[in-house]
């Protein structure tokens, strides 16, 4: 039970963002810029990979699951070969360049400051842009947020895996402004 | 030096948002609407001083000055308030209520899971409504983003803290939707700041 009393019975950052609209709002804003805008060069893939090891990493059941449902959905694998990539990326069947980034993602989620000059220089070795260096810092930074948000309220989160590979098409498709709950 | 190539006229944030404004946008409604717009029961400076010291917590120099200057400038100018709520919150001439809040958001800084049931019975002990708790849950977890991504791309983050009061009163009152002023970086070396 949410610690407390938000009126709906909606799981995770739902239930939260059905609560508060005037803050889902900008929360929904910054989750379709970051994860889902198309002018990017990074995949969606990538980043919702980049959202869901850092969520892992902060122990948050219901965002990893959420994000690593979204990111099997766009990299077309499994669930399995997801939590793989959370528990050993660098054993992962990825690009240089994303391992180069989840590393980063990895210190961004100990604090800013352990992200190190030598990590930067290694992710753009492997073809790294600013742009690319800058969004992971702040996917990571943002789920940093999320997850707090989620579990620093005490939110319910459904137990069985599968609810969350069920909903990712239909995410995918209509992005994080709309309500797959409706 | 920052760890991409960022505008150098801009401080903190500002260099990052001048960097990308696509995520500006997002970012700066999110700190508009949790810290600056009209609240039904927490003050513009009560807000600010839960992110000021979220911000101590991460050891966050910009987050923490500029955030610290912006809650003085609404709590009468009180530096020294800030600067007691920053050195200990149980202290600090402030309300019961806003000291459970400060230290649900010190659990929060730590890890969300870290919040208990036991903290939150004691805010409302205290009188803090749900809204309240929601949203000292969400700016400490906001500021544990923010703090992140002005800190994991090296910003530039002056020491100059009249340079921190300026924008601190432009905040207080303009909000956050404002253009920044340029800081004239060659002046600022030559004097030394």
């Amino acid at each position: 039970m949410a610690h407390i009393e938000l009126n709906n019975d909606l799981p995770g950052i739902r239930g939260l963002m059905a609560y508060r609209p005037e803050l889902a709002e900008p929360l929904n804003a910054l989750a379709e810029t970051l994860l889902r805008d198309d002018n990017n060069t990074l995949t969606r893939g990538e980043r919702e990979l980049i959202g869901t090891y850092v969520s892992y990493l902060n122990d948050c059941f219901f965002c990893q699951n959420v994000h690593g449902a979204m990111a099997g959905h766009y990299l077309e694998c499994d669930i399995q070969q997801i939590d793989a990539v959370k528990q050993d990326f660098r054993s992962a069947e990825l690009t240089d360049k994303m391992k180069a980034l989840l590393a980063i993602a990895y210190s961004v989620q100990k604090g800013g400051k352990q992200v190190t000059e030598e990590q930067i220089a290694e992710a753009r070795e492997h073809g790294a842009t600013d742009t690319e260096i800058h969004d992971t810092v702040l996917i990571a930074a943002a789920f940093c947020m999320f997850n707090r948000y989620v579990d620093g309220l005490g939110t319910w989160a459904p137990q069985d895996r599968q609810f969350y590979i069920n909903r990712a098409p239909q995410r995918a498709l209509e992005g994080y402004q709309s309500s797959v709950f409706k | 030096m920052p760890h991409i190539n960022l505008p150098q006229e801009f401080p903190g944030i500002r260099s990052l948002f001048m960097f990308r404004p696509e995520t500006a946008a997002p970012l700066n409604a999110l700190v508009q609407t949790m810290l600056h717009n009209p609240h039904p029961t927490l003050s513009a400076g009560e807000r600010e001083l839960i992110a000021t010291y979220v911000s101590r917590l991460n050891v966050c120099k910009y987050c923490c000055n500029i955030h610290g200057a912006i809650a003085q400038h609404h709590l009468d100018n009180n530096a020294e308030l800030v600067r007691q709520v920053l050195a200990n919150p149980e202290t600090a001439p402030i309300s019961d209520k806003l000291k459970a809040l400060l230290k649900i958001a010190a659990k929060v800084q730590s890890g969300g899971k870290k919040v208990t049931e036991g903290d939150v019975a004691f805010a409302r002990a205290e009188g803090a409504t749900d809204i309240e708790i929601h949203d000292t849950v969400l700016i400490a977890a906001a500021f544990c983003m923010y703090n992140r991504y002005v800190d994991g791309l090296a910003t530039w983050q002056p020491d100059d803290a009249a340079l921190y009061d300026k924008m601190g009163e432009q905040r207080a009152r303009e909000g956050y939707l404002t253009a920044p002023f340029k800081v004239n970086r060659t002046e600022e070396v030559s004097s030394g700041g």
